[in-house]
């Protein structure tokens, strides 16, 4: 099973906002507040660099291009036993992330690795 | 008990606030804001977009240049003067904080709203006392140096304590001369327009701009902009890279609190005694449910020391059986609601992970529901782990009322799964024994180490992070610099040249 799979409603939502915004990423953030949540930009909006880790390049149906999750390597050592889905939940979150306008947020929901 | 009323002082909508008078939003949209506490809408509020953000950066360069040439007295006594609008309405203003955020009436009138007076009052005090320095080169030779405002700042204030977040970065701006526009959070956006209501007519037009929004929309514009001269952000660590690399585009500075992951230490000594210092230290212990652990540093790790783990565990759960959760206006309620239905939800994916990684739940663990009007609302149980350092619940800040137990053996061992995470924002250390105290707290790697007490926020105690924790000190004079540009002089009062040419 890959790293980070996707909901179908969270699909949907990626679908619209890649029709909207073009092409998305993905960067899984910590701390407070909206920590912990991932957040979804136009590639290439959020700059990665030798401190993040590519987990997964999503496939979504009706998306024509894979979008990309990353997170930083730290955090990904402390959260690498464990798999990741992204759903959707109402919402608005409090950061940069694309979906918030729509009144819906993104959310990790997370399962121990087989 | 006292039971207040919902507010009523609500306008049924807020636009945004540019030069000393409220305009609306370019794109002409609104969003609805909800209660926490009963999940209901109360009103609606300006999106913004960046031609607000670029319409308020105007007001603010318009008003930046007299604002920052008015002397430390003047801007003192208007800090002042907030001060003692906000004493003369601290219930009206509590209120308004508990029904946009969900937190207990108790800690609004206790905490926050006399926290935020004082640190208007702090601000005030601090800038009049603040000098320059003087420093003789040689004997011909000195080298002044002057406090001048950066001109104008972005500030992106959090949802977890509206008005407190926000009045701690506008204190030391506006203190230090500069003109602000700040966005405050999505979540919680209008009661600093009810503040506002209070204050605005103190503060010259363009002084202090407000632009509502989302991050997307409003935030970003404001923190990529190159008329701001610095941007200073609460919230998480993706956004505060983003933020920063914005800001390394127009090469401005940030100041960013970015959240923690607390430790809260318990020596064995701390039960040596059954008396008012035990009783004290297992308050600290329930502090990882105050404002319902939404605080970047609620004390979300306990770590107790092995010689009386079972004993003071036991009692700390029974502490926290008896933290009293209710209806957020009642003045007996302890612990409110969560601030919105996605944190919520996030807490609750975090109970979920908790328990597949074998953490044991020891009490809570579930979403509340208080019945009648609340059942709409956002409420989680107190919850206490009991688990392993290298868990996620260990390792990342839930923002909930959520705690993780763990035991260690002795100093070092404390000191080593204290300072096992990404973060160094807060940390607790509980003991009897001064010289246990003073190691454990110079060793942790985190701004700041509550030593017998916990989430005590004075203004004049700097407040910021180590690690991944940000970058800067608030609630604290040297903030005053985060929002100055230093003038040098040099200059010689010799007439020999140097004889180079």
């Amino acid at each position: 099973m890959s790293v980070v799979s996707v909901t179908p409603a969270a699909a949907d939502l990626i679908r619209s906002l890649r029709g909207r915004h073009g092409p998305l990423m993905f960067h899984q953030s910590g701390g407070c507040c909206d920590g912990s949540a991932p957040m979804c930009y136009p590639a290439g909006e959020f700059r990665t660099g030798s401190s993040d880790v590519l987990l997964a390049s999503l496939v979504v149906d009706g998306v024509p291009e894979p979008v990309e999750f990353w997170m930083s390597t730290a955090q990904w050592e402390l959260w690498k036993h464990t798999r990741l889905t992204v759903d959707v939940v109402p919402g608005r979150g409090s950061g940069f992330s694309l979906e918030a306008p729509d009144g819906l947020r993104f959310l990790i929901r997370s399962h121990l690795a087989a | 008990m006292t039971r207040y009323d919902a507010p009523t002082h609500w306008q049924s909508r807020y636009d945004h606030f540019i030069g000393g008078e409220y305009v609306k939003p370019h794109g002409g949209d609104y969003f609805e804001n909800p209660t926490p506490v009963t999940g209901q809408t109360f009103t609606e509020v300006a999106r913004g977009t960046a031609p607000d953000v670029e319409k308020a950066l105007d007001a603010a360069h318009g008003a930046a240049d007299a604002w920052g040439r008015t002397s430390v007295a003047e801007r003192a006594l208007i800090l002042n003067r907030i001060a003692d609008r906000m004493q003369e309405n601290l219930e009206s203003l509590a209120i308004a904080e508990t029904w946009e955020n969900g937190k207990p009436i108790r800690e609004t009138m206790a905490a926050d709203i006399p926290l935020a007076i004082d640190h208007f009052r702090y601000f005030a005090g601090a800038i009049r006392a603040q000098e320059g320095s003087l420093g003789e080169i040689d004997d011909d030779t000195i080298a002044y140096h002057f406090h001048e405002p950066l001109g104008v700042v972005g500030q992106i204030i959090p949802w977890n304590f509206p008005i407190l977040m926000a009045t701690w970065k506008l204190a030391p701006a506006l203190a230090a001369g500069n003109a602000v526009v700040l966005k405050p959070a999505e979540q919680t956006p209008a009661s600093i327009h009810y503040w506002l209501s209070l204050v605005a007519d103190l503060l010259p037009p363009g002084v202090l701009n407000i632009v509502n929004g989302f991050g997307v929309e409003a935030g970003k514009p404001l923190a990529s902009s190159a008329r701001v001269a610095k941007v200073a952000f609460t919230g998480e660590t993706t956004t505060g890279r983003l933020i920063m690399q914005y800001a390394s585009e127009n090469i401005k500075p940030v100041t960013l609190e970015l959240g923690g992951k607390s430790p809260n230490i318990f020596f064995d000594d701390v039960s040596a005694a059954s008396d008012e210092f035990l009783d004290k230290a297992l308050e600290g212990f329930t502090m990882f449910a105050l404002n319902q652990g939404e605080v970047c540093t609620c004390p979300s790790r306990a770590l107790i020391q092995q010689g009386h783990y079972s004993d003071f565990l036991a009692a700390a759960v029974d502490r926290t059986k008896a933290i009293v959760a209710g209806h957020p206006l009642d003045t007996d309620t302890m612990i409110g609601a969560q601030a919105s239905n996605d944190q919520l939800e996030k807490i609750l994916s975090y109970l979920d992970i908790g328990r597949q990684e074998g953490a044991k739940v020891l009490t809570g663990g579930s979403r509340a529901d208080l019945g009648g009007e609340l059942s709409g609302g956002y409420y989680v149980e107190p919850t206490i782990f009991e688990g392993d350092n290298s868990m996620r619940v260990f390792q990342e800040e839930i923002f909930g009322p959520v705690v993780s137990v763990t035991s260690f053996a002795d100093l070092d061992d404390a000191v080593k799964t204290a300072n096992d995470t990404l973060y160094g924002l807060g940390a607790g250390v509980w003991t009897r024994d001064m010289n246990t105290a003073y190691r454990a707290g110079r060793a942790i790697q985190a701004g700041r180490v509550w030593t017998n007490c916990y989430h005590a926020y004075p203004a004049h105690a700097a407040f910021g992070g180590y690690k991944q924790s940000g970058i800067g000190r608030e609630n604290h004079k040297m903030m005053l610099e985060h929002y100055q540009q230093t003038k040098n002089l040099l200059v010689s009062y010799s007439t020999q040249k140097l004889g180079f040419f």
